[in-house]
């Protein structure tokens, strides 16, 4: 959920254009400004990649600022994106990353 | 190849401090940032800052942030570039490597070599992880970022939040988490006493959040996210003890167990350094100037030591200071604002039961 100016006490929140990207084939609402941890987390969005080996275990966003490497993500193609700094963009493709990647 | 006087890496409160005193001064600066903003940390802090005037005491720290970038950019001979991260210093012949990211995932990042004078290396700190089963479960976050997703972007970042660590970070954002109507259901501590202001503490206590102190997580649970966290009591050897069990129904669990310094590039350079705990982890060794046993090197902010924000604007004003001086530059009343900004910081430093003077101490030259 998005603050609104009525739900925060301090804080105005001004936001970029609307724009729409697609996160595992489902089209998504966002703004433009936001990274893409943080669109999906407003979207209700909390697994962004599975652990590697045979568990799978969900990983999602730790630390927000690129540091943890817990949330990286498929984006247009590309795997390792680190998605809670990667800024979302109008028509993005956001995939849940299950392996390690191709370079 | 790009030729300085001065690199400064990081552009939060201690870099900004730093690159505003050396740009004063006359030095040529280059500020690299890895974040699409300057800022730092800064960015998200809604709450009014403490201290005196000088550190812009009862301003909030988004505000201090707009301050510095508006001084700054007075300055033609500093310049500041984004979303660049300073990747490594090679101590054979003095040159610094950055990457600049692509404007998309599919853009190659370009790299650069860069040969400063000198470098004032103010990286900040990140969040320290805790052990404990569960910790990997989705709901599971280091305290900035909930910081991140509600004070910056605006997000609700959950309903029900469990909080480690009752230093001043585990209050100051469960107090942010209430006022934005998040329920913070507890603040638990592994130690007997709350680290953080008891102003801080007071808050929280006011708006009948529990402080449990030695308590910690003894595991969170939960079914592809976190759905329960479970805390119990410590005894005096830090052992959980069996049958204190108390389990709370949350959808986040924000570990605020302290920061450890970003140092990387201090080790890659060859500086001296040591493992001070009150300063949180591997620190260098400086002097008064913040300048390290590598003559052309300084630090400030938290990678020096962590402290608080008000703090690493004082240490960058130092270091900016130091090596504006190094450079060879004539800074204007120079003892004076070196004596002001001792000054300052011994006072800042004056609480935490005197542990970080204690760590400066230690690491001093």
């Amino acid at each position: 959920m998005r603050f609104t100016e009525n739900t925060h006490p301090i804080l105005d929140f001004k936001r970029g254009a609307p724009i729409t990207f697609t996160f595992d084939g489902v089209t998504v609402a966002a703004f433009e400004g936001e990274p893409i941890a943080v669109a999906l987390h407003a979207a209700g969005v909390r697994t962004l990649a599975t652990s590697l080996g045979e568990q799978k275990r969900p990983r999602g966003l730790y630390c927000a600022i690129g540091n943890c490497s817990s949330c990286m993500m498929v984006v247009d193609g590309v795997s390792n994106v680190k998605s809670c700094i990667e800024l979302v963009r109008d028509g993005m493709v956001v995939e849940t990353q299950h392996d390690k990647g191709a370079l | 190849m790009i030729h300085t006087d001065l690199l400064i890496c990081g552009a939060g409160p201690a870099g900004l401090c730093a690159a505003i005193e050396a740009g004063a001064a006359g030095a040529n600066v280059l500020v690299l940032e890895r974040g699409h903003a300057p800022g730092g940390q800064l960015v998200k802090q809604t709450h009014m800052f403490f201290g005196s005037e000088k550190q812009y005491a009862s301003y909030r720290g988004f505000d201090i942030s707009d301050i510095l970038l508006a001084q700054m950019k007075e300055m033609p001979n500093i310049k500041l570039v984004c979303n660049t991260t300073v990747l490594a210093a090679y101590s054979d012949d003095g040159i610094w490597t950055a990457e600049i990211a692509g404007q998309t995932p599919n853009d190659k990042p370009r790299y650069e070599k860069i040969l400063p004078k000198a470098v004032i290396v103010a990286t900040g700190a990140s969040e320290k992880p805790l052990l404990f089963p569960g910790n990997d479960l989705p709901g599971v976050y280091g305290a900035g970022a909930v910081q991140t997703l509600m004070n910056q972007y605006g997000i609700k970042p959950a309903s029900r939040v469990v909080m480690l660590g009752a230093g001043n970070i585990g209050l100051i954002v469960s107090y942010q988490l209430m006022q934005a109507g998040v329920d913070v259901l507890a603040v638990c501590d592994a130690a007997p006493h709350i680290g953080g202001y008891l102003v801080h503490a007071s808050k929280l206590a006011r708006m009948g959040v529990p402080i449990m102190t030695s308590h910690s997580v003894k595991r969170a649970e939960g079914d592809g996210k976190l759905d329960r966290v479970t805390l119990w009591e410590l005894d005096e050897n830090w052992q959980g003890i069996a049958g204190t069990e108390k389990v709370f129904a949350a959808d986040a669990l924000c570990v605020a167990v302290g920061l450890s310094p970003l140092s990387e590039l201090l080790w890659q350079a060859g500086a001296e350094m040591l493992y001070v705990p009150a300063l949180g982890g591997y620190v260098p060794y400086r002097d008064e100037n913040l300048r390290t046993t590598i003559p052309s090197i300084f630090v400030a902010g938290d990678v020096a030591g962590v402290e608080e924000a008000s703090s690493a604007m004082v240490t960058g004003r130092l270091a900016g200071l130091g090596a504006a001086q190094y450079l060879g530059y004539d800074v204007i009343a120079l003892e004076a604002k070196k004596e002001d900004c001792l000054g300052q910081l011994q006072s800042l430093r004056h609480g935490h039961g005197g542990r970080i003077l204690e760590g400066i101490q230690q690491a001093s030259l």
